[in-house]
């Protein structure tokens, strides 16, 4: 008799919709990078130089993971101060995340890599890491409303799957990101 | 037990979210507008997608009816078509511009807008909750949203009809450079940003769906219903949302992509191209056209079993049921389309092998193209022996599941032709390509979606459509489809290629033009049967025969033992469990056994 189990052990389905997502997500990103291969290998294309500041954005986003994951861990045993700061920083980490990436964009757009004219590795550049910027823009939105439901005074929230949700998330675009970087450092 | 699955530990959990649906599940007094506009019910979002999808239909089937005008009578003027056309139709003939926009709304909006968001739309909202015993989907809430990008698409689409460079016009395909530079054709201007951006909310529609209806699937069947004592039909809708979820992203990148050429001035797909019209040459260089190709079939090919499967998955169980036979072969059956769903992403170069393909990649490609001929035909034997020496009730729903069989052997078997790189030289873009393509995945996903109506229309609405008016539609479609696609093979075989205006110009296409009349005559009567059906539907809604009891068809699965008209939560007590597999028809001389019986002592195994 193969039953399924209805025991509290089984992925909470919104978590499991999650994966499903991600995975979708990597089909995107796969896309574009198989694009990227496929287009490498074709006349007139231009490689370019990754600017520094995507280094330092890298470490950025590796710390704001750290403090998710131990935002995760003050939120399971319930010390809500902390919780509520480090969710505050995870955000703010995010958010600067996103002006660095702008700011890369900038310096690379001064340095002579337009959208416009003949193929190359910049308008992918600007592309996949403009679409992965606004992944995690949505991360940080979804950290601003769990920000704000934590200092609500009206709800006590003892559920920890939404706060489990964001917190996988948080760290699938920052993998996301360094297989983008290192796809960008390999291949160009 | 579907509400702990929903919220985890309900011990645990005190917010609001958990006291607020279950009232929603007991007594919540609903208004008009949650209850009917923006409603968080699988079964009233499934029939929102249902007739957004049957007005879709009529749209692009009225495009067909007009186009086929143009291509039956070449020769004639209808100044009645100036009359609802306006410029299109100057002089009452199609302009040529116009032509092709039809044609390619036609197929845009039948493939994605019916038989993607109108069929698994409608029947995954609708059955899946009801067969695995869930009160609803893992999320009501991202399900609303996904009707609602697939009506905010509707919209954007349906107006790029009334701009005045008119909708994009190179084909469903969307091919670079028609459909990357503004000044390629008229179409390609505002009409061409207009369908991106419907595209692009269909496609997040697809994935909120589909995203759905997989954690759906995997996470909230009910007590005792393992995997595989799922009907056919969770099965098929399963494999259809993982197709789905899967390749749609990949055209979603396309089309990003395909955005930046247009607006940005970037050289993804275009190169070295000079406009004729406007006298310049363009910058861009080192594009690829075909790299666009690559992207677009990547799920373009899984389109079609994202289209075929919910079909075959209801074909099955209406089979069954109405042969009063367990299915053939459930496993072979599950296997197989695992199999197709598998393949299907790995078959998607067979619709390139002339764009300059490697020859070598190509035999590939067709080897795996005719891998996919083995589950198909493991398909249809499990099929014909399920009905094989069966007492056959023939109800309107199962005349068109084994009408879709029909129609998947005889569209499957062109497909062997096509899927071979040589003879593709030949056949490729012509009228064989048009008749393999609306037979095996047009008509028959259409065949099994109106079996899924006929045969769910008493679960969604209480009462029966009428069998006579059904009947009529059956004969007169399945004749009709036919008589149209049928002839199309010998038009493709003289080499008649497809999305001309005219072929009255060439020697050898003049000899068909007894043929495109005739075709013509049967598309626009099987359109005028489809008004019937449209009629019946809505008819029965309000005055169709009422159901006296919960389970007309004798049916084993879940969704009948619901009440009539079940509320949001679908069953009012307890969530029943599960004890057997959906196919018990027939077993020790009883009729049929519902999945909720427990097996006897003395049962036989089957």
């Amino acid at each position: 008799m193969n039953i399924v189990s209805s025991s509290p052990q089984k992925i909470h389905p919104h978590k499991f919709t999650l994966w499903i997502a991600i995975g979708s997500i990597i089909m995107m990103f796969a896309g574009l990078t198989s694009a990227y291969i496929v287009k490498g290998e074709q006349p007139g294309w231009s490689t370019v130089v990754v600017p520094k500041i995507f280094y330092y954005s890298t470490g950025v986003i590796l710390i704001s993971s750290l403090t998710m994951q131990i935002a995760l861990k003050a939120f399971k045993e319930r010390s809500m101060q902390q919780y509520r700061s480090l969710l505050t920083l995870t955000a703010v980490l995010g958010v600067v995340f996103i002006a660095m990436q702008i700011i890369g964009f900038k310096q690379l757009f001064q340095s002579g890599v337009k959208l416009e004219g003949g193929s190359g590795a910049g308008q992918f550049l600007y592309i996949i890491f403009g679409l992965h910027a606004l992944h995690v823009l949505g991360g940080a939105i979804a950290l601003l409303i769990m920000f704000l439901k934590a200092f609500s005074s009206k709800i006590r929230n003892y559920n920890s799957v939404p706060v489990e949700v964001i917190s996988t998330y948080w760290h699938f675009v920052d993998l996301l990101w360094i297989y983008l970087f290192v796809f960008f450092l390999v291949k160009s | 037990m579907s509400n702990e699955a929903l919220h985890g530990h309900p011990e645990v959990v005190t917010t609001h979210d958990v006291h607020h649906d279950e009232h929603h599940v007991h007594h919540h007094k609903e208004t008009f507008i949650t209850k009917y506009v923006f409603s968080q019910d699988h079964k009233m979002i499934a029939k929102q997608f249902l007739i957004t999808g049957m007005i879709w239909a009529v749209i692009g089937g009225l495009m067909s009816v007009l186009f086929r005008l143009q291509l039956g009578y070449p020769d004639q003027t209808f100044p009645w078509l100036e009359d609802i056309l306006g410029r299109w139709a100057k002089g009452g003939k199609i302009s040529a511009e116009n032509y092709y926009a039809l044609v390619t709304m036609h197929g845009t909006v039948l493939v994605f807008f019916v038989l993607t968001g109108g069929l698994s739309g409608t029947f995954a909202n609708f059955l899946i909750p009801l067969q695995i015993g869930a009160r609803d989907m893992a999320s009501p809430f991202m399900n609303m949203l996904s009707y609602w990008f697939f009506f905010g698409g509707s919209i954007v689409m349906i107006s790029s009809l009334f701009i005045q460079t008119g909708p994009f016009s190179g084909g469903w395909t969307a091919y670079p450079p028609l459909s990357a530079l503004g000044d390629a054709s008229p179409g390609s201007k505002t009409g061409m940003d207009l369908w991106i951006t419907a595209m692009a909310m269909f496609v997040v529609s697809s994935l909120l769906g589909g995203l759905n209806y997989i954690s759906t699937v995997l996470n909230m069947r009910t007590k005792g219903m393992s995997m595989t004592r799922m009907p056919l039909t969770m099965w098929a809708l399963f494999f259809t949302a993982v197709l789905g979820v899967l390749s749609f992203p990949v055209l979603l990148s396309g089309f990003i992509l395909l955005l930046f050429d247009r607006h940005g001035g970037t050289s993804f797909y275009l190169s070295d191209i000079y406009i004729a019209a406007t006298k310049t040459a363009l910058p861009n260089e080192g594009g690829s056209a075909i790299l666009f190709q690559h992207l677009f079939w990547f799920l373009g090919h899984p389109e079609v079993y994202i289209i075929l499967l919910p079909a075959m998955g209801m074909a099955s169980e209406i089979i069954s049921i109405n042969a009063r036979k367990p299915i053939f072969g459930y496993m072979a059956m599950v296997g197989s389309m695992f199999a197709i769903t598998i393949l299907a992403f790995l078959v998607w170069a067979h619709h390139m092998f002339v764009t300059g393909l490697n020859p070598f990649l190509g035999s590939v490609f067709v080897l795996l193209t005719l891998l996919i001929a083995v589950p198909s035909a493991i398909k249809v034997f499990n099929w014909l022996t399920t009905i094989w020496k069966a007492n056959i009730k023939f109800t309107p729903g199962m005349m068109f599941a084994l009408g879709f069989v029909s129609l998947f052997i005889s569209g499957g078997l062109t497909g062997i032709f096509l899927g071979n790189s040589t003879l593709d030289i030949h056949l490729h873009d012509t009228y064989f390509v048009i008749a393999h393509f609306h037979i095996v995945m047009g008509v028959s996903a259409f065949f099994g979606m109106f079996a899924g109506i006929y045969h769910w229309f008493p679960k969604m609405y209480g009462r029966f459509m009428n069998n006579t008016m059904a009947y009529i539609h059956f004969w007169v479609t399945l004749a009709g489809a036919y008589l149209i696609f049928w002839p199309m093979h010998y038009e493709g075989l003289a080499g008649m290629p497809r999305r001309y205006l005219d072929y009255t110009g060439w020697e050898s296409f003049k000899q068909f033009a007894e043929l495109n009349k005739f075709i013509s005559t049967v598309a626009i009567i099987v359109f005028a049967v489809q008004l019937l059906f449209i009629f019946n539907f809505f008819y029965s809604i309000f005055k169709g025969r009422k159901l006296t009891k919960p389970n007309p068809w004798g049916a084993t699965t879940l969704e009948w033992t619901t009440p009539i008209r079940p509320g949001h939560g679908n069953w009012p007590g307890e969530i029943p469990e599960v004890h057997r597999w959906a196919y018990d028809y027939s077993k020790d001389g009883r009729d049929f056994i519902p999945q909720t019986e427990p097996i006897g002592p003395n049962e036989s195994h089957h």
